[in-house]
């Protein structure tokens, strides 16, 4: 399958790989939303961290991991790039479709940039129901 | 030596033509191009002659009668032949089978050119056993027994298993036939030419091989057809001419069938030293990958398989990407996962491979002219890609964090 030249770039390069933190340590922690959506039978896990500058409100820095396919990686390492400096309803008008325009991504693999916009969705309200419990 | 990328270890899915085979076939096509039915002139004559020495070096291999020796289009259409046309015969043969036309003992890792022949039968009322191996993934004598019915007219099992090499039980199988009175057919797809083999202390019945998995062109094949104890009858499929014994009506490929008389010669002559050399080249591989890696696995029994062929999985990496990584090197890949498009492996499934869900295999078959250069570049580069993947994939940091993947709901989408 021949893959178009951003997710070729994305998947050789990926930005922003990593997390802030065990998956123990994330789950306490009150800047960082986490989001982890997929699962492995169906091949894609993506796994996406903000961190919120609470002054500004503003995602400061975002992380990925992701078990997938080239499209895969390639949709969530864009969307970490796209999140840094947003606020995060900001983040949330980030489109699926949006993705798979700036990555051409073809119809069949349209489910991964799907899951891009999953993780954002649920990153960031991992971090709001984190910073409502106060 | 310079190596010449992308480097070719799929010869479980096709070998190369050897230039010798090439050499050999090159006069059929311009020369001596006569049809060998043709029995009143001198160019059926030299084309007769031609597919008689084939259909020789093609029995000596497997330890035949040349008069035993069908020539088809590939192990596909052997499948179809010994196994539609033994169950057609042998239909109703045992005393009270009056429920079913006849059973049949097949196993659930078998080549879809045995298992869908299989299914057809059961739609045309013959009854199907599909035998699970067990995690070695090797079919026994004592499995085939344990299925064995009053009215079982036939038994199909492949010599040796495509994605993961396995060897089965055949001459334990085959002797608990013959004790029985049941047609034994094997798919030597992968064994013949690779592994010594005689049809008769082997106790083989019927044998399926193809050409283009010996170095040999593709669309030619053979089917054995034992011609004494027992003395095997197939209906034909395909009625014509009543070229081969009438098995196999139509034209001969004298070409093809030339090719696969050089590739059977060759083959037998160099069998014992390739395996040994590949064997070792397979060592090699498979060792260094294991040994560099956590969290892998090489599926199927550790000692009986073929010495060319091996499956690995690694956890935590998704197969697509890996294959991504590696697109220097063709080889075949399984998957367990079910969306991405690389379809699940259904052998691996059977063996029981892929429970944890999240891996992916890769299949590496070496061929003739596999080179120790080139082994080594395919270790370098799946042991870096899947190193990569791996620092990408969040389920090996949950692994490295003593978290059960299998424990978490995940949400299926």
């Amino acid at each position: 399958m021949a893959y178009g030249t951003k997710v070729v770039d994305h998947y050789e390069n990926p930005r922003n790989v990593g997390n802030f933190g065990t998956t123990e340590d994330v789950k306490t922690r009150k800047d960082v939303g986490v989001g982890l959506v997929g699962a492995p039978e169906c091949g894609d896990v993506m796994q996406l961290q903000i961190k919120v500058d609470e002054s500004t409100g503003k995602i400061e820095d975002a992380k990925f991991k992701c078990f997938g396919c080239g499209s895969a990686i390639a949709s969530s390492s864009l969307a970490t790039e796209w999140l840094k400096g947003r606020t995060l309803d900001e983040g949330l008008s980030i489109k699926n479709t949006e993705i798979v325009e700036e990555l051409s991504l073809p119809p069949v693999k349209i489910h991964c940039s799907v899951l891009a916009e999953d993780a954002i969705r649920a990153a960031i309200a991992d971090y709001k129901t984190k910073n409502e419990q106060d | 030596m310079t190596l010449k990328l992308p480097m070719y270890m799929d010869n479980a899915a096709t070998t190369p033509c050897d230039p010798r085979v090439v050499e050999a076939m090159l006069p059929y096509f311009t020369e001596t191009f006569g049809n060998p039915g043709s029995r009143n002139h001198a160019f059926g004559w030299a084309a007769e002659e031609a597919v008689d020495k084939a259909r020789r070096q093609v029995a000596k291999l497997i330890g035949a009668d040349r008069k035993e020796i069908i020539f088809t289009s590939g192990s596909t259409e052997s499948n179809n032949i010994a196994i539609k046309g033994a169950a057609y015969m042998y239909q109703n043969a045992p005393a009270g089978s009056d429920k079913c036309r006849g059973h049949i003992i097949t196993g659930n890792i078998e080549h879809k050119a045995v298992l869908d022949p299989c299914k057809r039968l059961e739609k045309e009322g013959f009854e199907v056993t599909y035998l699970e191996p067990g995690p070695d993934g090797i079919f026994t004598r004592e499995m085939v027994e344990g299925a064995l019915r009053e009215d079982t007219i036939l038994v199909t099992l492949m010599w040796a298993n495509n994605e993961i090499g396995t060897i089965n039980e055949v001459p334990q199988i085959g002797e608990l036939c013959h004790d029985k009175g049941i047609i034994f057919h094997t798919d030597a797809t992968q064994w013949v030419g690779k592994m010594p083999t005689d049809v008769n202390t082997d106790n083989v019945d019927l044998l399926s091989l193809s050409g283009h998995k010996m170095y040999g062109p593709k669309g030619v094949g053979a089917l054995y057809v034992r011609r004494r104890r027992p003395r095997v009858r197939l209906v034909p499929l395909t009625e014509g001419g009543g070229q081969e014994r009438g098995y196999r009506s139509g034209t001969l490929n004298v070409t093809g069938i030339v090719g696969l008389g050089a590739a059977a010669e060759i083959s037998l002559q160099e069998m014992d030293s390739e395996r040994e050399r590949l064997l070792k080249l397979r060592e090699r591989l498979e060792g260094e990958i294991t040994k560099q890696l956590d969290t892998t696995q090489v599926n199927g029994h550790a000692q009986k398989r073929l010495p060319h062929l091996t499956n690995i999985s690694f956890g935590f990496v998704e197969g697509e990407s890996l294959m991504m990584a590696c697109k220097d090197i063709a080889m075949s890949s399984g998957s367990a996962c079910t969306s991405a498009s690389l379809e699940p492996s259904y052998v691996l499934k059977g063996l029981g491979v892929g429970d944890d869900l999240a891996h992916s295999s890769l299949r590496l078959s070496l061929g003739r002219w596999t080179t120790e250069e080139e082994v080594e570049y395919a270790i370098g580069n799946i042991v870096e890609a899947v190193n990569k993947l791996r620092q990408l994939s969040p389920l090996y940091d949950m692994h490295k964090e003593g978290i059960d993947i299998t424990k978490i709901e995940w949400q299926a989408h």
